[in-house]
């Protein structure tokens, strides 16, 4: 059988069906829903962007840390013979070099069976604070703070001194092992260069983890938070302004911080600086005070050998130098 | 329905299904809904990460979804919330059924009609019902023509009666019009006031009566007051202004009734008036890439294209005219078959098909039985079956696992066309039973053919997801190496098949040679980027799906089209209109609705049949043709127009008025009146009661999964008494309550893994998501059996013990069935002995027993035994 008028190309996109209305849009979504995450998210350099994760809407899928690491290309441990860790179905254990999301799973049932009970599934990420310990402490000035106010550690600067590590109030970095350098989440330093959204929020399928710019993602937050409340949910948002300084990547959260394994009150390594400053002033009188006395006292003793044995000294305030007590 | 539909649903119904873990791209929309204000409830026997995210979270155990569902039937009719104008027009609910029907309650739990099997064992029958008892009351009796596509498994006795009205021999076609009018039957009787004790709504009534919240509870373990919570939620969220839907998937089919588990959620979507209309309906999670377009273009033995069964030697299929009467309904839809079967046979044989010699009927292979997976492998371990060519499958960690490794050892041959080396491609050397020593390789004669596949993206096609929307894909690369398409796997075993047969003049022999197979490039047509020869032109297999004119090769423009005479061509009736008229593939279309106005799509891919997303939405408009609300508008009669119009492409002739009486004794849609939305039934009404189409019964029925820890509470009769099981040494089961294996277990998948891992148990980064394989085990239990968290757990079953590590986990919760403690667990059955990550085989402990009317496994639930190793 031979076909006749050769086949035409595939690809030409398909018009309409004729004679069918375009629906009409749906009922509006409540003021307080966020959009899609497919939505095309416009952002410029020099436009503070960020992620709002909204933990009630995870699923716990996983699909941002496989993104994650496919476009990072993050080496799986062990060549992906990992073990089963025991701890629900978090098999990833937590955030370092080579895991830049981790999502957590926490189990809330009671022994005795009483209610239903909560799962808690969230997906953590560095923060980006505005105010970054570890981009103070990095003695290589390997971490920049972009055009996009996200905080990225550049590893050909970085020395692996392990400074940051420690400085993290929140355990995000860890040495990279196969470039021996601190690594953390880039916020796709790379993506978003050419105006791509990070790929974590791009794979994410119920819009748990969202990007855009900052002031945006907290209108939408602040009226979740608000939806939430309505419906008796105790949401609220981590990492609002008055965290330091805000974190570019906050979370809605229903429980304690401590529930997910965040600190209630994150600390900079320079909240140190007043008080070590004034510890350091005191440790100085202290010492300096010390020393004083000690001289004082070598002089009462060189005295005390220069007399008559038998004689005792009188108890009280050992008396300065020069000050002869009257005998 | 479409999966973008549930986000118009007021409340969605997660039963027999994970959706969040294993359909995490289409809970999107479910999410979207959430954020809307619907409900969103799951009811299971674990709490997954969909109970997660749920409303309300309403634990049962494993199998008694059927309770749990006629419990919400009952709840509905009982309290009146059932939506009455919706279920008075547009179901059967008047419809009544012969005097000599007994049901369940009449008859220790069984329907009338049901007989000793005397067939072939290999079909795993031991009884059979005789339906004709459950047939509308009319005169004479008759038959409602053939049964759904999906239950022609062909090894069923012949039970119908000779269909009504036949009383003069229709003349020999084509044209087949003769034959089709000989089919009508004479109009069933009705009570439109629901009174008649035979009606289906009474019956359905009675059937359901002894559902009650408090046997809810005994059966299922589910709190009565969360069931109640479930019924009130679901019915405030039903009727004119609001929507519910239903999501399932394997967790719902794969029991020995799990046909009627579905049956069951539609008879209660009917009686809501949820189907047809936006954000109703019932969602059919599917499993795997393509596996609706599977059926749709099937791969299952007993459909051919297009839902028509597939000719059998145990059905009256003697001849292409004994098929269509069989197969053929007077009216509704299907008595547009022999234009689909004709077309169809023309798409085989080419210019060989003539009137003359009946298309080619007889070159058409015949089934003779039940040829599904189980049946094959019983077969296969009896050494009844040489050779096997496994795509995309891996038996070896399969039901009954051990049974299936066996029959792999008795074949001659097996060609395993995979990603990488398979547990079933190195069953011979590395497989449980050659490490113990039980087997050696040496002695396993089955010579495996191992051909490496190409990935996705190093293949183009076409996907058909779940909501029977077609999308075609490009490729972006060549393939490396020796990994080849299926397409040109296929494609290249036909053309050497072809050319063994050319000069064959064995009559057995003739269909193959008359097969048309002429998939290969025109000249100068083959692409020039690629370094593979050999590839079919998969444009030429979708003018075979689009269908054209026999003689000048002229595309038709859909499936209304078709002629029985042979003038046209078509492969596939529903899957014309893929083609536009000059050609071009909508299936590749990508036209999404404007952003944040989620719709209909049409113009995003092809879903059939017409680029249709709702299937029957007729009913989405009251009788007189105006929507049920302004809130679910979807599709809707305009009379000025003098046509049907709305958001979708309407499913009911466009220019049939709301107000045309049907025809009494006219065929096709002409039986039907302007107000009959369910176009492909017989009388054009959604089913609440089923008189054909399923073997097991017309109404769904609490029964016993085949292995049980308890007896049924409800009937005499334990377990769906057609289901299959199949006996061999390898496959015992455990008789109802036995002591030595008090625990229900269920097997699933989670979302890191897909199916027996072979496409992601060998790739790192999701390798280290879910290392291990590990059973799921509530705190009660582990402390019962001193299991603590991590421990080595020995789980066994009458078909084998496997090891795995435990996940003490609140997550599973005792349940109180029947007065006893009841404990559930569960395990995942990714794992085998290749790979990355490697475990032992789930599927070990299942066993092969089957839906009758699907011949689907029951593995989510069986019984088992759970110690520390």
């Amino acid at each position: 059988m031979r076909l006749p008028n050769l086949l035409p190309p595939l690809y030409r996109p398909t018009p309409q069906q004729p004679g069918l209305e375009p629906r009409p849009p749906f009922p509006p979504l409540p003021a307080t829903a966020p959009g899609l995450p497919s939505a095309p998210v416009v952002f410029q350099p020099g436009q503070p962007v960020g992620f709002f994760t909204d933990t009630t809407l995870c699923i716990g899928c996983k699909a941002c840390e496989v993104a994650c690491n496919q476009w990072n290309q993050l080496p799986a441990w062990h060549g992906g013979q990992n073990t089963l860790s025991g701890n629900s179905y978090d098999n990833t254990r937590q955030l370092d070099g080579t895991h830049w999301r981790h999502v957590k799973f926490i189990e809330q049932f009671d022994g005795d069976r009483r209610s239903t009970g909560r799962w808690l599934l969230m997906s953590d990420v560095c923060k980006h604070c505005v105010q970054a310990g570890c981009l103070e402490v990095c003695p290589t000035g390997a971490i920049i703070r972009t055009e996009f106010d996200t905080v990225v550690i550049q590893a050909d600067a970085c020395n692996g001194c392990r400074y940051c590590v420690t400085a993290c109030p929140f355990d995000v970095i860890e040495i990279n092992p196969v470039t021996n350098t601190a690594q953390k989440c880039t916020l796709c330093y790379d993506r978003l260069q050419v105006g791509l959204t990070p790929a974590c929020a791009q794979a994410c399928p119920t819009a748990s983890i969202q990007f855009g710019p900052i002031q945006e993602l907290r209108r939408r937050a602040d009226q979740r938070v608000a939806e939430l409340r309505a419906q008796n949910v105790p949401a609220y948002i981590y990492g609002d302004e008055s965290m330091l300084g805000g974190l570019n990547a906050f979370f809605l959260l229903v429980d304690k911080p401590e529930v997910y394994g965040l600190p209630s009150n994150p600390r900079l390594p320079s909240r140190n600086q007043l008080p070590s400053w004034l510890w350091s002033g005191l440790s100085a009188v202290v010492v300096g005070l010390i020393g004083l006395l000690s001289f004082r006292k070598r002089r009462m003793d060189d005295l005390a050998a220069a007399r008559p044995a038998g004689r005792e000294q009188a108890p009280g305030p050992q008396p300065g130098p020069g000050k002869g007590v009257p005998q | 329905m479409y999966a973008g539909s549930l986000a118009d649903a007021d409340c969605i119904v997660i039963q027999g299904s994970n959706m969040a873990e294993c359909h995490p791209v289409a809970f999107r929309w479910v999410m979207q809904a959430k954020l809307r204000g619907a409900k969103v409830i799951h009811v299971d026997p674990r709490f997954t990460r969909t109970s997660a995210v749920a409303d309300i979270y309403a634990p049962i155990r494993a199998g008694s979804d059927i309770a749990f569902l006629g419990g919400l039937i009952r709840y509905m009719i009982e309290e009146k919330k059932y939506f009455h104008d919706y279920v008075v027009n547009y179901t059967n609910a008047a419809t009544i059924i012969n005097e000599e029907f007994r049901d369940t309650e009449d008859n220790d739990g069984v329907f009338s009609g049901l007989m000793e099997y005397t067939g072939d064992p290999i079909n795993g029958f031991r009884a059979v019902y005789d339906n004709r008892t459950w047939q509308y009351a009319r005169a004479p009796v008759g038959d409602q023509g053939r049964t759904a596509a999906t239950a022609q498994s062909g090894e069923q006795p012949i039970t119908s009666g000779p269909p009504g009205g036949e009383q003069t021999a229709p003349p020999k076609g084509p044209p087949y019009d003769a034959l089709v009018q000989g089919l009508v039957p004479p109009p069933a009787q009705t009570d439109p006031t629901l009174q008649h004790p035979r009606c289906v709504f009474q019956i359905v009534r009675r059937h359901f009566a002894r559902y009650t919240p408090e046997m809810v509870e005994r059966v299922t373990g589910c709190p009565k007051e969360i069931f109640l919570q479930v019924a009130e939620t679901l019915a405030a969220n039903s009727g004119p202004d609001r929507t519910s839907s239903f999501c399932y998937a394997v967790a719902w089919t794969q029991h020995t009734y799990g046909v009627q588990m579905i049956g069951a959620a539609a008879l209660l979507q009917l009686l809501l008036g949820n189907i047809g209309r936006p954000g109703g309906g019932i969602m059919a999670l599917r499993g795997h890439a393509t596996i609706q377009g599977s059926t749709d273009i099937p791969t299952l033995y007993h459909s051919i294209q297009g839902y028509m069964p597939a000719p059998s030697a145990l059905r009256p299929h003697d001849t292409l005219e004994d098929y269509l009467k069989a197969e053929t309904l007077g009216t509704g839809w299907w008595a547009n078959t022999p234009k689909y079967m004709v077309s169809y046979l023309k798409s085989m044989y080419g210019d060989a098909a003539t009137p003359e010699n009946d298309f080619g009927y007889d070159w058409h292979p015949k089934i003779t039985g039940d040829h599904s997976h189980m049946p094959m492998m019983v077969l296969m371990a009896e050494g009844k079956v040489q050779g096997m060519f496994c795509m995309g499958q891996n038996p070896a960690t399969s039901l009954n696992g051990r049974l299936q490794r066996l029959a792999l050892s008795k074949l001659k041959w097996l060609v395993v066309k995979d990603n990488f080396e398979t547990e079933t491609a190195a069953f011979w050397y590395a497989s449980p039973e050659v490490k113990s020593g039980e087997w050696r390789p040496q002695d396993i004669q089955t010579e495996v053919f191992l051909f490496p596949s190409a990935q996705i993206a190093e293949m183009e096609g076409c996907f058909t997801n779940t909501q029977r929307l077609v999308q075609f894909h490009e490729k972006a690369v060549d393939p490396p190496g020796d990994c080849r398409s299926d397409a040109w796997f296929t494609h290249q075993l036909a053309l050497r098949l072809k050319r063994l047969y050319a000069n064959s003049t064995l009559p057995r022999d003739q269909g193959f040679r008359n097969l048309v197979w002429d998939y290969d490039y025109d000249p100068g047509q083959y692409p020039t980027d690629t370094r593979i020869q050999g590839e079919p032109d998969l444009r030429k297999v979708h003018r075979e799906w689009q269908g054209f004119d026999s003689r000048t090769k002229q595309l038709v423009a859909g499936f209304t089209d078709l002629k029985d005479d042979g003038s046209t061509t078509c492969a596939s009736w529903i899957y014309s209109g893929i083609l536009t008229p000059d050609g071009q593939l909508r299936a590749a279309s990508r036209q999404p609705d404007p952003e944040n106005q989620p719709g209909s799509n049409l113009g995003w891919g092809f879903a059939w049949p017409a680029n249709r997303r709702i299937l029957y939405n007729r009913a989405s408009a009251r009788p007189d043709g105006q929507p049920w609300s302004e809130r679910k508008r979807w599709v809707w009669w305009d009379a000025a127009q003098g046509r049907w119009v709305g958001h979708d492409v309407p499913d009911f002739p466009l220019t049939k008025a709301p107000d045309t009486p049907a025809r009494p004794g006219a065929t096709g849609l002409d039986a039907h009146s302007g107000a009959d939305p369910f176009i492909m039934k017989a009388d054009g009404k959604g089913w609440l009661f089923t008189p054909t189409g399923m073997v097991d019964g017309p109404l769904p029925t609490h029964y016993e999964a085949a292995e049980s820890p308890i007896l049924n509470p409800l009937y005499k009769q334990q377990n769906n008494p057609v289901h299959k099981y199949w006996d061999h040494p390898a496959n015992q089961l455990a008789a109802p309550g036995d002591p030595r294996f008090p625990y229900v277990i269920t097997t699933y998948r989670l979302t890191e893994h897909h199916l027996s891992g072979v496409m992601s148990r060998w790739l790192p980064w999701l390798a280290q998501l879910q290392p291990e394989l590990f059973i799921e085990l509530s705190p009660e239990l582990a402390k019962e059996k001193g299991i603590q968290n991590l421990d080595w757990v020995q789980v066994s079953t009458p078909r084998g013990t496997i090891k795995a590590k435990a996940l003490v986990t609140g997550r599973l919760r005792p349940l109180q069935v029947d007065g006893k403690t009841l404990h559930q667990v569960g395990m995942p059955w990714h794992w085998g002995y290749m790979g990355l990550v490697t475990g032992e085989v789930t599927n070990d402990l299942s066993a092969l027993v089957a839906d009758p009317n699907v011949s689907i496994h029951e593995g989510k639930t069986f019984v088992c035994n759970v110690e520390k190793a």
